[in-house]
């Protein structure tokens, strides 16, 4: 199977505090792959170095079989919902929309190809009839799917979500990997979360994070061992990876 | 109010003050809206006050202030703009003191000039009723350099402000993005400085628009509204401030903070009120 993501020995730190150690981690084209961790332990870090955003002190990152920086285009970011301004004068369609801007988008208008390609993608998580109402109205759950939308426009040949599911309930938690199984099907997915417990049912590969890193597939995870993480999921990822 | 008109018919520099009014108003609520929504007011203010500096500068060596405030305008947009990439942790003091020197310079420039310094307050207050021919032109290029570049950046502009990250992430050449609007905002603010003066740029920078934010939903709707909304308080302000013999500048500004302050009490009503009828609805 192809390899998306490869990271060989990468590591990095912040103003000479190590964040990350050693890192090698392969990811394949059909991969659905949760990085979960304390916080801290360096998932947003790994995520911006995948992105290209951050540099590895040391060690090599390659995606799609290039650096970070070739490869931005060929990959749909979700970052997380609660980010953003509730009162910027933006409708959902338009937030959609934005995922075609590229850097000779000039002028007011966007093409026909465009708002077609963002109806579709709006279609796709059946969210079409949002389309005119403001973001800041929306609730979690659509917001989230909204950002999904806005990722999946440019025809990504990988998708990144940060805490897809961070302050939504559990209905819209469930919805929401649903969703991103579907997706699978199609392109790897990669998502940070802190709770294994409930992604261990969709994903097929875990990674745990805390400096230095460890890869497990699902199936190795026990069903004991995931019971038991749900009670105390920190507890379980702090013993899973301190190596 | 017909005074006014009277005077307007009568007089070239009421409706050189009227003109002005509406230049400032275009560009005030096109580039305000900007402003609001990155929410970089403090970063506007920085600039605003770094403008006495060059102001200050130019008229010490003889050089019309209109262009040592586009000239310090420019500077402190780029080094302002540089701080956020290169230094962002610092920010918030680095902002602060440019605030305060370039203020400072200005004034220390002023009082080593010779004569009277009348100026001194024109430039803090404005004057609106001074605006001559020439200057007007200087407004009228100024505005429509600010109009075709967003109209050329529109989307690009509004996507660094919704989200930088995914907009570094699309290929968008961010930091250059940034340091041009800086550069608008600079050259706007050296046109309001004409018409309410340093001290009150950025009530008529952000409040319009801030009001304007309130009740529309699309960043371009909220441009126009916000100019429109401009363009009433100058206006208005200018024939108060003519009928009642009071500083034009302050009496603008004061009818844009009442308005903003009706248009936050409306709003709370507004929701109330849609908040109390979907209650009686979902009790029906």
């Amino acid at each position: 199977m192809k390899t998306v993501i490869e990271l060989q020995n990468v590591s990095f730190s912040y103003d000479l505090r190590p964040i990350l150690e050693n890192l090698n981690l392969e990811i394949k084209v059909r991969d659905f792959t949760a990085i979960i961790g304390p916080n801290g332990g360096g998932k947003t870090t790994l995520l911006r170095l995948i992105l290209g955003s951050l540099q590895p002190d040391r060690g090599n990152i390659s995606v799609f079989g290039v650096s970070p920086k070739k490869a931005r285009f060929q990959i749909g970011y979700v970052p997380q919902h609660a980010f953003f301004d509730q009162g910027f004068p933006i409708t959902a369609l338009e937030v959609v929309l934005m995922g075609t801007i590229q850097a000779n988008s000039l002028f007011f208008r966007y093409s026909p190809r465009d708002h077609l390609a963002a109806m579709q993608a709006m279609d796709a998580l059946n969210i079409a009839d949002l389309a005119d109402v403001r973001y800041g109205q929306l609730s979690g759950g659509e917001k989230q799917r909204v950002l999904i939308a806005r990722a999946l426009v440019g025809k990504p040949k990988l998708l990144i979500l940060d805490e897809p599911t961070a302050s939504v309930d559990s209905r819209v938690e469930h919805d929401v990997y649903e969703l991103l199984k579907e997706l699978n099907g199609e392109i790897p997915i990669l998502i940070v979360s802190h709770d294994l417990g409930f992604v261990s049912s969709y994903v097929n590969k875990v990674v745990c994070l805390n400096k230095q890193l460890e890869v497990h597939d699902v199936d190795d995870i026990s069903k004991g061992v995931i019971t038991n993480l749900y009670k105390s999921p920190m507890e379980m990822i702090n013993h899973q990876c301190l190596l | 109010m017909l005074e006014f008109i009277n005077a307007f018919l009568k007089y070239g520099f009421i409706q050189n003050a009227i003109m002005a009014g509406l230049l400032a108003s275009v560009a005030s609520g096109i580039i305000g809206s900007y402003v609001v929504i990155k929410r970089i007011t403090f970063v506007s203010g920085g600039i605003a006050h770094t403008v006495l500096g060059g102001m200050g500068i130019a008229y010490f060596f003889g050089f019309d202030p209109l262009i040592g405030a586009i000239g310090a305008a420019v500077i402190s947009a780029v080094l302002l703009g540089l701080v956020n990439l290169k230094a962002k942790q610092h920010e918030d003091t680095l902002i602060g003191a440019l605030w305060a020197v370039g203020m400072a310079f200005g004034i220390i420039f002023m009082s080593l000039t010779p004569g009277y310094n009348v100026d001194l307050m024109s430039f803090l207050f404005g004057n609106i009723l001074m605006v001559t021919d020439p200057i007007l032109r200087v407004l009228v290029a100024l505005d429509l350099f600010i109009l075709t570049i967003v109209l050329i950046y529109y989307r690009q502009f509004k996507l660094i402000c919704f989200d930088e990250e995914h907009a570094r992430l699309q290929g968008l050449p961010v930091e250059f993005l940034y340091i041009l609007l800086l550069n608008l905002i600079a050259l706007t603010i050296v046109i309001l400085i004409k018409v309410v003066g340093l001290i009150l740029v950025i009530a008529l920078l952000t409040l319009p628009s801030a009001i304007s934010a309130l009740f529309t939903h699309k960043l371009g709707q909220m441009m126009i509204v916000s100019s429109g909304l401009s363009l009433a308080f100058t206006w208005t302000g200018l024939a108060i401030s003519y009928g009642l013999d009071l500083p034009s500048g302050a009496v603008v500004v004061v009818l844009t903070g009442l308005a903003y302050l009706l248009a936050l009490v409306f709003k709370r009503l507004y929701i109330k009120g849609q908040r109390k009828k979907s209650c009686e609805i979902s009790a029906l």
